[in-house]
């Protein structure tokens, strides 16, 4: 292979995260459930045509795709070689968690991209559709045992061969989906990304030639590697452990330990979740090709000029021993796969931080809050109205963390309160940040929220909630303090309730006019308290998002500073 | 005799007058130094040191950074807000967005303190149901309480007012009572929109920029005033339309990206006299390089922008796509080893390190300096005497040549390749991503730096060929001049088609046209005609991205709308589903979710042959100097730009210089000068 130059270079790899840009913009366009077309919870990128390496990725999908992405090419590979049978042509489909990562929401598709009869590259989308079928619509089972409990199970298969569709695949899924139109829409959308990516290709190799391209793969993979390389050189050497826990798992009420042990030996880092949980009944389960790219997502928060290729990965060792909860086997439940990242995150941003306190911030409220509410109308028409809810950032090394952001896996907004009560018989009693949810610090985490929803439907109405951080609140980092717990409430005839199994529950049943109220977590605080500034602590104390007496308590002398 | 209708566009750097005199036809302009922090200085001299006597003046249209700059410096007024109770967080809580996808470092402040928004009970719901009647006595002490506080704008932020706006109203009423000035403002008057981040921020930004716009505005007019001017003062809005000063103090809001807006209309306009309905308009300033494309005559509007994070404004605007590629675009090589281009910018000052002002990275600039494109012993703009192009030289040795082991000129060619293959990837995502095929596509760039890429373009993208203004630094103070008057207005409906009431639809429509009408109206300008358009959002059920639906309407003989009916309206949302997506979707329920209505009034043109070139005598070279192309010195012919004749075709190597501008014609490329006197840069091979 030929040696490329470093201009030649720059210039093709923007070209090439353009044309991974442009097909997640062509899926967002056309998808039909708003997870994909609002919350761009989709990704799409080049991969690597004898092992599936991730080469080139989209920068708007959702973050946790850039690792997870490379598995689903890896199996499909595999399948090829088993079978024999790889063309010009084909395309590959499946939802398969522990094979792919992530869970059975997300469907990915998976194209062979030949030049002059020759595999170049492999080409891919993933998207999460609206219903897989299962036992619970949108498939968040927060009881469910098993895979089969959540949705229906996709391996990986030829949806077309040679160019050829098969449409008896696309019946069976379709027949297994609560929303064909909407999931038939949502493949619609994955194909024509897929059909651009195509013509993208053929039109940059027209102008540089295969040769000139692949080499500008190779050469990417190795900057990669360097630059992580240079990263992980200017670090102190040493090994460093956090710990932290979920919960529980939906169905027994016991913590499980998410455990890291980070070591750092030169230009090389290992990542040990040796001690953590062991694989468990419920939801919580993630696979292995889950961690290895939840893995990836915290070190690009870390090193945020790292690019979306898997040559970052080559000096970090990611170790899981096997039956854990970080390498669940098929058929352990992962539908809540979310909340379980996200403690990784945490635990190695706490672990980071031991090494190198001014390159992390504290933790993030640590939950996406699935939250779904529905019932029936007048007419029988059932409703269902889900979504995910914010929480406080972490404060870091420059300031406080953000109020109200989203998980640190995903760039999803949330959607308008004036949208969701046009769509649905409910009404918001409140919106708003969660005074005193932040911890504490040099720099405090951002605020939490409240939601509170109250039903105006005459019927009543369901509540179901697969949330964490009930028990185990987000972690300050470089002695700041930790953020308010999750709390989860909701009216009944005799006043206000919470769950016994903290952030997780299913079906509450609730009258017209009963609420159930969200309380979110902040973010943990950067930095001991003693160096907040005295005006920061007057700032919160004039909005009323800390009371003068806290403010005392935790901050005395700067609040006292403050008020001379 | 009062003739003269003046454009007046003011930068960062330079405000720009352009002056047109329509009774005899002829047309000037001048430059001056910005004024900061009271822009009217500038302006005013501006005017003045080319027409003396301000009672000549017909018409001052004003292109003004005033807003963008409150915004982006945090300099508007302090406010207060009255919500809704359970609500005063919203417009902190934004759309539970992060300012950037890595990191999770930055937060945000909105422009209202928490202390300064206060809530009120009251609720209306989605359907416009009047749930709990607003508390009239707590909105008058929370106003109190507000202006005790030494605000100096309230804005009224009232949930699902877009679907009922009588607890708005109501409020407003009272506060109106008390309230020392005309600074205050409902939701539902600025934007009947659902969504209520989109419209609360909207709406509380907009009375943030009230006192500081209105003020300068208003001091403005009294200085025209008080110079003689007895015509109309207008200001560009975002949309590319103008509008009466009075209305633009209501709705400063809506001039949030009013100079570009302007540049775009005045490109459009430049493109469509020189036979081109199609272009591409990239302005390269110090710190990004703006990119529009224009489809047969029309603008693409956005929705929507963020002026920064959190600080989102829904107006109709003209969609430009921002890049940091600037002239003061840094270049700098990562640990990985490859060579990089901004985000970073050393801006205007210190500006690139030959400017000698105390940056040391080398910037796009340095690379053009060093390679003989930029005159350094010329620098544009007048502020420098000459440019250190050695200092240019070693910063590119020392940051991009060592690292990537090229020699100085190598590694400057680098840096403008790098920079070219930024900008023409911002050309790509406006056009290619969108479904518009480049090749049929003009570039025309303006701002300051644009013309000495324009070559590079046609290289990248494919492009046919490069049209360069005859005045690209004046572009936006042109468009003053030429943009028409237009006022848009929304409506939420939120209805599925089946279910619409037409009645009410009607009204709105009516209502719609009604204000519009008045406004233009109330303009003493002249128009040569007037023009309402309504279009709906629509979708089918489930789906949350709209399409436009243009919708045409008919009149009785009495001249009342007749409004559409279902099927009519079907079946534009059809055909215009089938354009955006290619198929229809079998047995779905189709939904409109906002009446959209713009009313124009069209402003006369002028013609653009009044700017052309009045010499007809040949014109040799004024210099020569080296320059460097693609590995090579070639001596290459300088001309005095504005003196080539029409009719000039000149192959490159070749620099054309004016003022404010300097044109590269690379070898290979042809540049004509066209009867207006723009100049259009095509491959010598393609020249027909």
């Amino acid at each position: 292979m030929s040696e490329i130059d470093p201009i030649t270079l720059s210039v093709l790899a923007g070209r090439m995260e353009q044309i991974a840009d442009e097909m997640d913009a062509t899926l967002f366009r056309a998808a039909f459930n708003p997870i994909i077309a609002e919350a761009h919870d989709a990704s799409h990128g080049l991969y690597h045509a004898v092992n599936g390496d991730t080469l080139v990725q989209g920068k708007s999908g959702l973050p946790i795709f850039v690792g997870v992405m490379s598995f689903a090419v890896k199996a499909v590979i595999e399948k090829a070689a088993a079978d024999g049978d790889l063309e010009d042509g084909d395309i590959y489909i499946f939802n398969d968690a522990h094979i792919g990562g992530t869970h059975l929401s997300d469907m990915r598709l998976v194209r062979p991209y030949f030049r002059d009869g020759v595999l170049f590259c492999y080409l891919a989308s993933v998207g999460h559709w609206h219903d897989m079928g299962g036992a619970v619509p949108g498939n968040y089972n927060p009881a469910a045992t098993d895979v089969f409990q959540e949705a229906f199970v996709l391996p990986p298969v030829k949806l077309a061969r040679a160019g050829k569709f098969n449409q008896d695949i696309i019946d069976i899924m379709l027949r297994n989906t609560r929303l064909p139109q909407s999931a038939r829409g949502d493949l619609n959308g994955q194909l024509s990304a897929l059909d651009l990516g195509v013509k993208r290709m053929d039109e940059l190799l027209d102008e540089y030639g295969a040769e000139t391209v692949s080499a500008a793969l190779v050469a990417l993979g190795h900057r990669a590697e360097r630059l992580m390389r240079s990263e992980l050189e200017a670090l102190p050497n040493g090994r460093w452990e956090a710990e932290d826990f979920l919960d529980n798992d939906g169905i027994e009420d016991t913590p499980l330990s998410i455990k890291v042990a980070l070591e750092i030996q030169g230009d090389q880092m290992t990542l040990d979740f040796t001690g953590s949980a062991p694989q468990c009944a419920g939801p919580v389960n993630i696979a292995l090709p889950t961690t290895v790219a939840t893995a990836y997502v915290a070190i690009k928060h870390i090193f945020q000029n790292l690019p979306a290729n898997a040559g970052v990965m080559r000096p970090i060792d990611v170790i899981v021993p096997k039956g854990s909860i970080l390498s669940a086997e098929f058929p352990a439940p992962t539908g809540g796969y979310t909340e379980t990242i996200l403690r990784m995150i945490d635990v190695i941003f706490s672990a980071f931080s031991k090494a190198a306190p001014d390159r992390v911030v504290a933790h993030a409220y640590g939950t996406i809050n699935a939250l779904s509410i529905a019932g029936k109308r007048k007419d029988g028409k059932p409703w269902v109205m889900f979504s995910f809810y914010g929480g406080g950032h972490g404060g870091s090394p420059e300031g406080d963390g953000l109020n109200h952001g989203n998980a640190p896996i995903s760039t999803a907004t949330i959607p308008p309160m004036e949208i969701l009560e046009a769509a649905y018989p409910i009404m918001f009693r409140q919106w708003a940040l969660r005074p005193e949810s932040a911890g504490p610090g040099k720099h405090r985490g951002g605020m939490g929220a409240i939601y509170e929803i109250e039903v105006l439907e005459e019927n009543g109405a369901e509540a179901f909630l697969f949330g964490e951080r009930g028990r185990y609140a987000p972690q300050g980092i470089a002695e700041g303090e930790e953020a308010a717990l999750n709390v989860f409430s909701y009216q009944q005839d005799d006043g206000w309730h919470k769950p016994p199994l903290a952030s997780k529950v299913r079906g509450i049943r609730l009258k017209q006019g009963q609420a159930v109220r969200l309380e979110t977590p902040g973010g943990g605080g950067y930095g001991p308290t003693s160096e907040r500034a005295p005006l920061a602590v007057a700032r919160d104390v004039a909005s009323g998002l800390l009371s003068a007496v806290n403010a005392d308590e935790t901050y005395g002398t700067a609040w006292r500073e403050a008020q001379s | 005799m009062n003739s003269k209708m003046i454009g007046v566009d003011v930068g960062g750097t330079f405000t720009d007058v352009f002056i047109l005199d329509e009774a005899n036809g002829t047309a000037e302009v001048a430059k001056v130094p910005t004024t900061r922090p009271d822009q009217s200085g500038g302006f005013l001299n501006g005017i003045q040191q080319r027409v003396s006597d301000l009672s000549q003046i017909a018409v001052v249209v004003h292109g003004t950074t005033a807003g963008t700059n409150a915004l982006l410096e945090r300099k508007g007024a302090k406010i207060g807000v009255i919500c809704t109770q359970g609500l005063r967080d919203v417009l902190e809580m934004r759309r539970r967005d992060r300012p950037r996808t890595w990191g999770l470092r930055g937060n945000f402040d909105p422009v209202v303190a928490r202390s300064q928004r206060l809530e009120v009970p009251e609720r209306t719901l989605a359907d416009g149901t009047i749930y709990t009647a607003v508390d009239l006595g707590a909105v008058k002490q929370a106003a109190e309480k507000l202006r005790d506080a030494g605000c100096l704008a309230i804005a009224i932020l009232f949930a699902n007012s877009y679907a009922n706006p009588k607890n708005e109203i109501a409020a407003l009423e009272v506060i109106r009572e008390i309230w020392p000035n005309e600074h205050v403002s409902a939701s539902h008057e600025i934007l009947p929109e659902i969504r209520e981040f989109e419209r609360f921020s909207t709406t509380a930004l907009n009375a943030y920029l009230q006192p500081e716009v209105s003020g300068y505005l208003g001091r403005l007019e009294k200085a025209l005033k008080s110079g003689g001017f007895d015509g109309e003062f207008m200001v560009v809005q975002s949309n590319g339309g103008v509008m009466a000063v009075d209305t633009a103090s209501k709705h400063p809001v809506r001039t949030a990206l009013s100079g570009p807006a302007a540049g775009v209309i005045a490109a459009g306009y430049i493109a469509s006299s020189a036979g081109f309905d199609n272009i591409i308009t990239g302005d390269m300033g110090g710190t990004s390089f703006d990119v529009s494309l224009i489809a047969n005559g029309q603008s693409m509007l956005s929705a929507q922008t963020s002026i920064d994070f959190g600080m989102v404004v829904r107006t109709p605007m003209i969609e430009i796509t921002t890049i940091g590629a600037g002239g003061g675009s840094i270049a700098w090589v990562d640990k990985g080893g490859l060579l990089n281009i901004g985000p970073e910018s050393a801006g205007s000052d210190p500006g690139p390190v030959a400017y000698g002002l105390g940056n040391d990275r080398p910037t796009v600039t340095d690379a053009n300096v060093v390679l003989g494109r930029i005159d350094p012993d010329n620098p544009i703009g007048g502020k420098l005497e000459r440019l250190d192009v050695e200092a240019a030289k070693r910063a590119i040795d020392t940051h991009v040549g060592e690292a990537l082991g090229l020699d100085t000129l190598a590694a400057a060619e680098a840096i403008l390749r790098v920079a070219n293959s930024r900008m023409a990837g911002a050309i790509r995502l406006v056009s290619i991503e969108r479904g518009f095929d480049p090749k049929r596509f003009a570039f025309m760039p303006f701002g300051g730096g644009g013309a000495l890429h324009a070559g590079a373009m046609l290289d990248e993208v494919g492009i046919a060929r490069a049209i360069v203004p005859r005045y690209p630094g004046v572009t936006s103070a042109m468009g003053c001049v030429i943009a028409d008057m237009r006022q848009d207005f929304v409506q939420t409906l939120n209805s599925l088609v089946d279910h619409i009431d037409l009645k009410a639809l009607k009204a709105f429509m009516q209502s719609h046209r009604d204000q519009g009408m008045a406004l233009l109206d109330a303009a003493r300008t002249q128009f040569e005609d007037r023009l309402v358009t309504f279009e709906f959002d629509m979708a089918y059920i489930g789906q949350t991205h709209t399409v436009s639906v243009p919708i045409e309407v008919a009149f009785d003989q009495n001249g009342y709308f007749v409004p559409p009916d279902h099927d009519t309206i079907n079946a534009a949302f059809d055909a215009a589903y089938t354009q955006a997506f290619g198929r229809l979707l079998k047995n779905g329920v189709r939904r409109i979710l906002n009446l959209r209505s713009a009313v124009t009034g069209k402003r006369p043109k002028f013609d653009l042959e009044t700017l052309a070139p009045t010499n007809s005598d040949p014109v040799s070279p004024k210099a020569t100097r080296p320059v460097h192309f693609a590995g090579q010195w070639e001596e290459t012919a300088i001309y005095e730009r504005l003196s080539l004749p029409i009719g000039t075709v000149i192959d490159g190597p070749v620099i054309l210089e004016q003022p404010d501008t300097t044109v590269l014609i690379e070898p290979g490329l042809q540049g004509r000068v066209d009867r207006f006197g723009n100049t259009i840069i095509e491959r010598i091979g393609d020249v027909k």
